[in-house]
């Protein structure tokens, strides 16, 4: 067997990744066994194929932010960052991680600021969705540790991820839910913060307050309970620790504590 | 190890799609929604956990299972990608698939994964490199797989072997087995006619492939498109299968024998009962030959 790398065919498989993702009719380097008309067809079958399966994929992982922005103008979004980011691994569950960030400068030019939050959030989701399996903290473990709770460290869930946008996220995500026709009345100056986590497989996003959200980012970062509920309290002085715990402990937001 | 269902009947399966695998998934025994095995994608199960992992697990202790992979891209120039090889090594590894199968086709360059079955130029070079893969993939999965004929929309001046005869000598230099695309040999045979009959040049296509080496056939339908000047079949997998390979489907089973059969359909997914009355189709042309149709009894 020879070795070594065929140059002839990789020159070819580059030659027809740019006419795959490219937006060229005219055709290219390639040498086909037709004529030059149907030959451009040609290639445009598969053009086609591989930039508008990808574009579904993008739209099955971001339907809130194609609904708010419609399916003509996410299908040429969803187009301009399949040809300057195409995936990297034949794995499409995490392809996507890019895309809010990418429609960052379409987003302010659309007087839509809020857009790449909500995709982060929709990509939170769908990462909670295939993260890796653990067990949810046990209520009865936290009895364990008895008045030395407040030095107990929290494990976040593999599949907890905190959003947490100055955008009021979580309600404009849920206006646009296909089951959602109500619009609520929604205040733009009123940042939210999205806690998004995976109880019983069921993947859930809950709004949280800022405070909650600060207990759980300090949390996240190593901080024993005591500390991280000060930062929650100097955050919002009507936090409710309790309350939060509880909510945190049904929703699957810790793996363990120690 | 999580699939336990033992190997793939030579019977009609159907290939299994996300919106059926909650009912496959927690259905019980006696229902008539059933099927002899089924075939995954293995790149849409290599997620670390979450509902689809557990599903499938629940899916792979009840059917014999068949891994059919879409993205290692056996034709890829520069080689295999090492990372995602071993991630299916270690998906086949817990899944215990009755059939592991990939295509003749590439799909990655550059490390940029294209997300479809592209077409090879055949040649003896090209050979060389489909060999190289097919190779270590076998090696990294500790078993033969089998290699899917594709469908194609050109062919490249530039090759100097036929596909039937490039496959031959695939099977015969890495020891792999043949997956038996009907629809494929279908949908190339019209988009690349020079003029002939297109189910003559079919036949012939599978009077080629040695018999032997097919250990799986799959079937589908297609979408025509284009004019009268270039009519072309999109392998679309989204509608029934045409009659034309039905012809095609009885004369390979003819030659060849019974082979573990798969009904795919990949876009506009029907409902389940509609894709088990495709499996319950392929299995009465299986089962007229000789031999029956190989449904396992227990």
């Amino acid at each position: 067997m020879r070795m070594g790398v065929d140059a002839v065919l990789l020159e070819l498989q580059r030659e027809f990744r740019a006419a795959v993702l490219g937006t060229d009719d005219g055709v290219l380097g390639i040498q086909v066994a037709a004529p030059r008309g149907i030959a451009a067809a040609r290639i445009e079958i598969y053009r086609n194929t591989v930039q508008a399966s990808l574009a579904e994929v993008l739209a099955a992982a971001f339907p809130a932010v194609q609904r708010i922005v419609g399916p003509a103008f996410f299908d040429a979004l969803a187009r301009m960052f399949i040809a300057a980011e195409p995936p990297r691994a034949p794995q499409l569950s995490i392809y996507g991680s890019a895309f809010p960030a990418f429609i960052t400068v379409a987003s302010q030019e659309h007087h839509l600021p809020y857009l790449p939050d909500v995709a982060r959030l929709e990509w939170a989701r769908s990462e909670s969705y295939f993260a890796a399996d653990a067990p949810q903290l046990d209520p009865a473990e936290l009895t364990r540790h008895g008045e030395r709770i407040g030095e107990a460290c929290f494990h976040l869930h593999s599949a907890a991820r905190l959003i947490r946008s100055s955008f009021p996220i979580v309600t404009i995500w849920e206006m646009n839910q296909p089951e959602n026709a109500e619009v609520p009345h929604i205040d733009m100056s009123m940042g939210e913060s999205a806690l998004v986590s995976r109880p019983g497989m069921h993947v859930v996003t809950r709004r949280i307050s800022e405070g909650d959200a600060d207990l759980i980012e300090a949390l996240a970062n190593g901080a024993a309970l005591g500390t991280a509920a000060e930062a929650a309290l100097s955050r919002e002085p009507g936090f409710d620790l309790q309350q939060a715990l509880e909510q945190h402990l049904r929703h699957g937001t810790f793996s363990g504590a120690q | 190890m999580a699939g336990n269902a033992g190997p793939i009947p030579a019977a009609a399966g159907i290939g299994l799609r996300t919106r059926h695998m909650p009912t496959l998934a927690n259905q019980d025994t006696g229902t008539a929604l059933t099927v002899p095995w089924l075939e995954i994608h293995s790149e849409n199960f290599l997620c670390a956990g979450g509902p689809r992992r557990a599903m499938i697990a629940a899916i792979a202790e009840r059917y014999p299972l068949s891994c059919h992979g879409v993205g290692l891209s056996l034709g890829s120039a520069e080689g295999l990608d090492q990372g995602h090889l071993e991630r299916l090594a270690t998906l086949y590894g817990w899944l215990n698939p009755g059939l592991v199968s990939e295509h003749l086709s590439w799909s990655v360059t550059g490390g940029d994964y294209l997300n479809d079955l592209l077409p090879l130029p055949y040649t003896p070079t090209t050979l060389d490199t489909v060999c190289r893969n097919v190779d270590r993939a076998q090696s990294a999965f500790g078993r033969a797989i089998l290699v899917e004929n594709p469908s194609a929309y050109l062919t490249f001046p530039a090759s100097t072997m036929r596909e039937a005869d490039f496959l031959n000598a695939l099977v015969t230099r890495a020891g792999c087995g043949l997956l038996l695309d009907v629809n494929n040999i279908y949908v190339t045979a019209t988009n690349t006619c020079d003029g002939g009959d297109v189910l003559d040049s079919a036949r012939a296509y599978i009077d080629e492939v040695p018999p032997k080496a097919v250990g799986e056939i799959h079937l589908a339908g297609h979408s025509i498109t284009g004019g009268d000047d270039d009519r072309v079949l999109i392998d679309t997998h989204s509608t029934l299968v045409c009659e034309d390979v039905w012809t095609l489907y009885r004369y390979a089973v003819a030659r060849l024998g019974p082979r573990p059969t798969l009904i795919e359909w990949d876009l506009d997914v029907p409902e389940l009962p509609v894709l088990l009355g495709e499996a319950v189709q392929a299995q009465a042309i299986l089962s007229t030959h000789e031999n029956g149709g190989g449904r396992r009894v227990a």
